[in-house]
């Protein structure tokens, strides 16, 4: 293979195309998968945050409502108007879940299309297939969410299935695509071990600079975070928060059918208790996701063609929103919205953390295109 | 590539695999029919007690409760499954980074697959048997070694660093 030598622009350091940029090469599986990664858990970033924005307040407002609507009518002893508020009700639900879904499946199939990159090296078949999968796997990545997204708006409009729609329909083929895609991995790795032969392609490069360390022990120091934040949450509130709800729901229903009492209170602890519910589960998933995220873009860092200060830059940057989001989301329950605001700007200094990563990738599949393209 | 490493990526990209097939399963066979029957019992509920027939409402919540539970712990198993498979899978790349014998990072990977495999599945058992002794314990003593595993394998990483 070539070798070409080059000066990275502001860097002071200078570096050389390596074996490693032949897994790299154009139209490969493991450039593929490196961008469509980074690409789906920026974009399922960004619409996590203009969810929470825009929908998530705004969804759960409506729903207390709604069911502020129905012990109203309980109290009134009007059982016929359930079927429209429950139907209300549902749909709220509906659209709140299924677009929490769409986030997190995007994001997920992006933190999966990135180690799938990294594990390229040790699945033995033809490249061909291997992009044949990576090719797969990306479509599914991009169709799961949404199909996802499009349950709410489309239901049941033209299907054949009673309780599943089309919607259903695209993201469930949409998973199996998935499936197919790491089933088709697997079965390449198990090749691999049965072979006992060497790697398929070069294996990725060892990165010692500051900005790999700092994203692979940041990432490791989270996730031990986020692991024992959830062990918490399971031992001292989840139990407690499934108790409390039944204990609401009864005391709601009592309380309607009182003529003393007032059922909005018991619908406000309702919502105060969901809310602490949402917020102590999206810190601890979010905490977890971030330290992944770190850990996966410590190994693409040899790809990040940038100067070594915008490289840092970026680190900093992704590991100070990575710590932001799941703080301030915790806050939401003392601080309220303000908090909430706050966790949102550090979900927004992820995504440009990982835009100038983003940057700094394309530019070093450019200069391996525009070094090939001179020496063809 | 060293034992330990294969544990961690071959048995991180199966039990993603197994995850997402689970997923699957849940989503086509049981998520539709585990929402109807929390949406249908909460509703029930309330018509009950504008019937002001209130034993029945309170019956109602129960049955509530029950399906609520089950449905937080089914999404649970499905997340956690693909989660830790995505984790051990990093970890497999990095792991030769991890300075401890072989001999030891064979079992700070199993550990980690084990954990992987039990904590899901303790908290699946639960939903099976609601309050289940066993199922709790497996699913505690999963998530114990997956933590435990993932503080080991920090330790080697950092006296690597150092």
């Amino acid at each position: 293979m070539a070798t070409v030598t080059h000066k990275a622009v502001e860097s002071t350091e200078r570096t050389v195309s390596t074996d490693a940029d032949v897994a790299f090469a154009p139209a490969s599986a493991q450039r593929l998968l490196i961008f469509g990664g980074i690409a789906l858990i920026a974009g399922g970033m960004l619409f996590g945050d203009i969810f929470a924005v825009f929908v998530l307040h705004q969804n759960g407002r409506q729903t207390g409502e709604a069911l502020l609507a129905a012990a109203q009518a309980v109290s009134a002893g009007n059982a016929s108007a359930m079927k429209d508020i429950f139907g209300n009700i549902g749909g709220l639900l509906e659209n709140r879940g299924t677009k929490v879904d769409a986030h997190v499946h995007m994001t997920d199939a992006g933190y999966l299309a990135l180690l799938l990159a990294l594990v390229q090296p040790y699945v033995a078949l033809s490249q061909r297939r291997k992009k044949l999968l990576a090719n797969l796997f990306v479509a599914g990545g991009i169709l799961l969410p949404v199909g996802i997204f499009l349950i709410h708006y489309v239901g049941l409009a033209y299907s054949p299935f009673p309780v599943i729609g089309w919607g259903s329909v695209l993201a469930d083929s949409a998973g199996a695509l998935l499936i197919v895609a790491l089933t088709g991995q697997a079965w390449g790795f198990w090749n691999y071990l049965q072979r006992g032969a060497g790697v398929s392609e070069p294996e990725l490069p060892r990165d010692r600079t500051w900005a790999g360390r700092a994203l692979l022990t940041g990432g490791t120091v989270l996730l031990l975070l986020g692991f024992l934040y959830g062990a918490w949450y399971a031992g001292m509130d989840l139990y407690s928060h499934e108790a409390r709800e039944t204990q609401i729901l009864n005391t709601m229903l009592d309380r309607a059918i009182s003529s003393q009492s007032n059922s909005a209170v018991s619908v406000g602890d309702y919502g105060s208790l969901a809310a602490e519910r949402a917020i102590k589960i999206a810190a601890h998933s979010h905490v977890i996701e971030f330290g992944l995220l770190a850990m996966l873009l410590s190994f693409v860092q040899p790809y990040v063609y940038l100067g070594e200060v915008w490289k840092r830059r970026w680190v900093m940057v992704l590991l100070a929103g990575s710590v932001t989001l799941p703080v301030f989301v915790l806050l939401e329950v003392r601080l309220g919205l303000l908090a909430g605001g706050i966790a949102d700007l550090g979900g927004l200094l992820v995504i440009v953390a990982l835009g100038g990563m983003l940057v700094g990738v394309l530019r070093h599949g450019g200069r391996l295109d525009a070094a090939a393209g001179s020496l063809g | 590539m060293t034992a330990s490493r294969n544990l961690l990526v071959f048995g991180g990209i199966a039990l993603a695999a197994f995850g997402m097939s689970y997923g699957l399963h849940y989503a086509l066979f049981v998520e539709h029919q585990t929402l109807d029957r929390m949406g249908g019992s909460l509703m029930q509920a309330f018509v009950r007690a504008a019937e002001r027939q209130m034993p029945q409402a309170h019956d109602a919540i129960g049955t509530y409760a029950s399906a609520k539970y089950d449905y937080v712990r089914q999404v649970d198993v499905h997340s956690h499954w693909t989660g830790l498979a995505m984790l051990m899978i990093v970890l497999g790349i990095a792991f030769d980074g991890v300075a401890f014998s072989e001999r030891v990072r064979t079992w700070i990977a199993g550990s980690l697959l084990g954990g992987s495999v039990l904590f899901p599945f303790g908290v699946i058992l639960q939903t099976a048997s609601h309050g289940s002794v066993f199922g709790s314990a497996l699913a505690i003593a999963g998530s114990a070694l997956v933590t435990l595993a993932l503080a080991a394998a920090a330790w080697g990483f950092t006296r690597q660093a150092t």
